[in-house]
């Protein structure tokens, strides 16, 4: 119950939105119009009656102050969570204009749900400390046995597969097409590896991705194999490398590293989605030890993640991380203020140095795709040559010897190409206006994502993604 | 597993710009993988079953090697940098309102139903009330709100003003957002200050079209006169149609001292450059041609008082001359119209306003309007006085035309057209116009007012409004459906003052339904009443927002 009182802003509100025509529809219902006897408790309970077209008005009661994210009700039939309605009366909240006055006391309807929720919460307490749910030790070994077999079988058969292949050659693997990827992954989703699976269905669109295909296809059937052998020998790995094989492989993990407290600032939130799973990513920086990590929540397919923690924001919190070699992931403990706006930027690097960290990370997880960098002072700039973006070093940094040599010459990474084709790219163009800027993001041996850029000067932070 | 440290994968593995050498070992791993081991053998390895296993092996120590090498490239030449906009930022309230303007795109919303404002049809408001504060654009919109001006030409004017340099600077890297440099034109580059002669002289000599237009158009602001030096020094060697566009530019600052240079015009070769040329001259009552033209006018057009009461006698020209061909009166008719009648009509609406008094024996533009007119000469005759009121401006014969408002559709002084009665109102100071479409909507309905609301100047004044809201309650309580009136719906949300939100509070409850009424008519007024409350709110929320308060 932290953040209780404290009114949101308008993006933390509309990152709450499962979708974009949930997010248009909320906004339109962010208006006095449509809504009656609308009020806010200092324990965060936020509720309203907003007309709709029926006679009868919807009622919306949203509670904000929930540890494990917002929690709504409301009366109307969608199906969509949150509903349109939950997040208009959220927005006229975030508004303060007066149009969701504080009050004292609920109106009924919404005391009752307040009620219900309180008793499950006052239950789910009782059973938790009368341990009722405490696992067998015994019982968790002997799953993880098994499971741990299934894997092993998968990823011998993986082998199997890996080798035929390379020695019928990859240019059969044009002809063959997806059907044989897919039914590999369903093989290793059998085999309870969930990251085999992933990768292996990677592969599946590599032979259609254009030219330079095969080196592709090499490079990820290698670093299949480097992941099989490495879970087939696992005993022999150091433990931090072992760790980070088995997440490599989908073995469920949780974060049982000590908890580090920090003002953690907000560097980036950004979702993917494919048919079944919405999987949110929050970059957090902290702004006392320097360290960064990566917050994961999911939502099913239609429901936003239940974690909303939008760009230039920065909390108070615990975070613990999960075991493995260059592992950033964490979750958040607890928090001790509200998200609020902050004015601290991270500390950049140049284009150089952010090269050499994705190296120097590959060396202690080889599978990784890309390595968190702030590039500070960087211009964005159209290559001819490629046809595509790049991120240059600014020209007046010149004399300053970077870190790998003193070479004296503008660098520049590429803006990888998903990215130089999204909207975010002429946001962060139109940032810049041909100045420097500083550009938190992805670098890797795609190139460099860019998830969100601060203007010269003192500007806000501009969220790319 | 250490990994090589990055200084020393950079020496010694190929980098993403290096091209790769024959004898490369990554290149020749991708050869045996593209052929299969079996019929290739990786280098260094004899051949057997588990040829493919040491492919991968090779393969995977290669591939982290070349991605942990990975060097940066040098940098290509940054782009120039935008130009500075000094105009100063938008308070945090306005700018988030306009990114959530700028999410809503048309289309999405399923037509004018529901209870929820139409957003895009509110950003041309709100850009109108940027500009006019003076605000400059929040840089990472910019590419949302060219994407908005791509899309709706009737967009672009306030949005690219409201963009600034930087988004034409934006333009020019990004080919969707072509538009901008062609409605900018010169792409943005700065024109010369009107006052600067030389400049201005080199800029009208060598430039593009575009540019010249926008040249001549900004020195015709600063300088009537220097405009039209600027055009008589080229004009013989332009092109008809450039010579047709550039002579429009005149239209601005219209004077006496034009005369000269459009009684040249007149002999020009084409024949479009001496109709505007004329059409320019008749505006100028002071004009030879105007006088030229008043003269026939009186020819034609006379009172004869033989009978009890004074009567309007019309007597068209019976030929077209080559005098008044030259003075821009075409001689051909469209099909279907009588040549003389033709004639008369462009003679009268050629006349100055201002000597028919003279020519009625002092009389009043009402009471000239009020004379019959004899053999049903009236309509042709009503009509061209229409068009000169509407070329000349005159705000007297104007009201003379239009007639009271409360005035029957048919017969009477001002029978004329829905769309004349909305030009001519266009005439009439902004009070005034207000008043007379009220007036108009008491007696006649909505169902006419559509055109005429659209010349009136918003927020609608207090009056006007009242009478389109009582209008509405009244096409409510007769049982029609609210979207037979959607037009003049969509025109009161964009048009009502802010303030009337409150008095329609009222309307927004479902009334019982009467038993003639079309089955669930109530439901949907009273969806059409909320809608049009939010939008009014919101427009006033938008309002305070840009004010900064």
């Amino acid at each position: 119950m932290t953040q209780q009182g404290v009114r949101w802003t308008a993006d933390q509100v509309l990152a709450l939105a499962p979708d974009a025509p949930s997010r248009k529809a909320g906004s339109k219902l962010g208006v006095a119009g449509p809504w009656s006897e609308a009020g806010s408790s200092g324990e965060g309970m936020v509720w309203g009656l907003c007309k709709g077209s029926g006679s009868k008005p919807y009622q919306t009661v949203v509670d904000v102050a929930d540890a494990a994210g917002p929690a709504y009700k409301c009366s109307c039939p969608s199906r969509k969570f949150p509903c349109k309605h939950a997040l208009g009366l959220l927005l006229l909240w975030a508004g303060a204009d007066g149009s969701v006055p504080d009050a004292q006391t609920l109106p009924d309807w919404a005391e009752q749900w307040a009620e219900g929720r309180r008793k499950r919460a006052q239950t789910k307490r009782e059973t938790d400390a009368a341990g009722g749910t405490a696992a067998d030790p015994e019982a968790a070994r002997r799953r993880a046995e098994r499971r741990a077999e299934r894997v092993t079988a998968g990823a011998s058969e993986l082998e199997q597969r890996l080798a035929d292949l390379l020695r019928g050659g990859l240019a059969s693997a044009e002809q063959a097409g997806y059907g044989m990827w897919e039914e590999t992954a369903a093989r290793m989703v059998d085999a309870q590896a969930p990251g085999l699976a992933a990768r292996v269905r990677e592969l599946g669109a590599i032979p259609a991705s254009g030219p330079g295909w095969p080196m592709r296809l090499l490079e990820e059937c290698a670093l299949l194999h480097l992941l099989d052998r490495g879970w087939l020998r696992r005993d022999l790995l150091p433990a931090g490398l072992a760790a980070t094989v088995r997440s490599r492989i989908g073995l469920p993990s949780s974060a049982d590293g000590r908890p580090a407290r920090d003002r953690w600032l907000v560097l980036a939130q950004y979702d993917t989605a494919d048919s079944r799973l919405t999987t949110r990513r929050i970059w957090l920086h902290g702004t006392e030890s320097g360290h960064t990590a990566l917050l994961l929540s999911y939502g099913a397919a239609g429901r936003a993640p239940a974690l909303s923690l939008p760009v230039g924001l920065a909390l108070d919190a615990e975070l613990s991380g999960y075991a493995g070699d260059g592992q950033l992931r964490a979750d958040l403990g607890e928090q001790f203020t509200a998200p609020a706006p902050s004015p601290v930027r991270p500390k950049g690097a140049g284009v150089a140095e952010a090269a050499a960290r994705y190296g120097d990370a590959l060396g202690r997880d080889p599978w990784l795709d890309s390595w968190p960098v702030t590039l500070s002072r960087v211009i964005p700039t159209p290559d001819e040559a490629s046809g595509g973006w790049q991120l240059a070093d600014a020209e007046d940094d010149l004399e300053q010897p970077n870190a790998v040599g003193a070479t004296a010459e503008r660098l520049a990474v590429p803006i990888a190409p998903k990215a130089a084709s999204g909207p975010g790219l002429w946001r962060l163009a139109a940032l810049s206006g041909g100045a420097p800027v500083t550009v938190f993001g992805e670098c890797g041996h795609r190139g460099f994502t860019p998830l969100t850029a601060w203007p010269e000067g003192t500007g806000e932070a501009v969220a790319l993604c | 597993m250490n990994g090589p440290s990055t200084a020393d994968t950079t020496a010694t593995s190929t980098s993403t710009t290096a091209t790769t050498a024959i004898g490369d070992p990554w290149e020749e791993l991708v050869t045996v993988a593209l052929l299969g081991t079996d019929r290739r053998t990786p280098p260094g390895h004899s051949p057997g079953a588990d040829a493919p296993i040491a492919l991968l092996d090779a393969a995977a120590v290669q591939t982290v090697r070349r991605r942990a090498g990975l060097r940066p490239a040098p940098a290509a030449a940054p782009p120039a940098r935008a130009a500075d906009d000094p105009r100063p930022p938008l308070p945090a309230p306005a700018r988030r309102r306009l990114a959530m303007l700028l999410t809503d795109r048309p289309g999405a919303g399923g037509g004018r139903r529901g209870t929820a404002p139409d957003l895009m049809e509110l950003l041309p408001q709100w850009l109108a009330g940027a500009n006019e504060k003076g605000y400059a654009a929040p840089t990472d919109l910019l590419p949302a709100l060219l994407d908005a001006a791509r899309g709706r030409t009737d967009l672009r004017p306030q949005a690219l003003a409201f963009a600034g340099p930087r988004a034409l600077w934006l333009a020019r890297l990004n080919p969707d957002w072509k538009f901008a440099l062609r409605f900018t034109p010169g792409g943005g580059t700065a024109l010369p200050a009107p006052g600067d002669a030389a400049d201005v002289q080199r800029l009208w000599e060598e430039g593009l079209f575009a540019e010249r237009v926008t040249l001549l158009a900004t020195v015709r602001a600063h300088s009537p006169a220097a405009a039209r030096e600027l055009l008589a020094s080229t004009w013989s060697a332009e092109r008809a149609e450039d010579r047709l566009m550039f002579l429009d530019s005149l239209r601005s600052g219209l004077a006496d001292a034009d005369e000269p240079f459009l009684e040249q015009a007149l002999s020009d070769r084409s024949r479009n450059v001496r109709a505007t040329a004329a059409e320019l001259l008749s505006a100028l009552p002071g004009s030879a041609l105007a006088a030229r033209m008043a003269s026939r006018a009186a020819s034609c057009v006379a009172v004869d008082r033989t009978q009890g009461a004074a009567t309007i006698t019309v007597e068209a020209p019976h030929e077209c001359d080559a005098g008044m061909e030259r003075d821009g009166v075409v001689a051909k008719p469209p099909t279907g119209r009588g040549e003389r009648s033709w004639w008369l009509g462009q003679l009268v609406e050629a006349t100055p306003l201002g000597g028919w008094t003279a020519r009625f024996g002092g009389r009043t533009p009402e009471e000239i309007v009020a004379l019959p007119v004899a053999d049903d000469w009236q309509g042709e005759l009503h009509a061209a006085w229409c068009r000169a009121s509407v070329r000349q401006r005159d705000a007297v014969w104007s009201r003379a035309l239009l007639g009271a408002p409360a005035s029957p559709d048919a017969g009477g002084p001002g029978a004329v057209s829905l769309s004349e009665r909305a030009k001519l109102l266009g005439a009439l100071p902004d009070g005034e116009r207000a008043e007379w479409v009220a007036g108009f909507i008491a007696t006649h309905g909505l169902s006419e007012a559509f055109q005429l609301l659209g010349v009136c100047a918003q927020p609608w004044a207090e009056p006007l409004g009242r009478a389109v809201v009582d209008a509405l309650n009244i096409a409510r309580d007769a049982g029609s459906y609210p979207w037979s009136f959607s037009g003049v719906m969509g025109l009161a949300e964009r048009c009502l003052d802010p303030a009337e939100a409150s008095r329609l509070e009222g309307l927004t409850a479902t009334p019982d339904e009467p038993e003639d009424a079309a089955p669930g008519a109530g439901g949907y007024w009273s969806e059409a009443f909320q809608r049009l409350v939010s939008t009014l709110r919101l427009r006033r929320a938008m309002r305070d927002e840009l004010r900064g308060t």
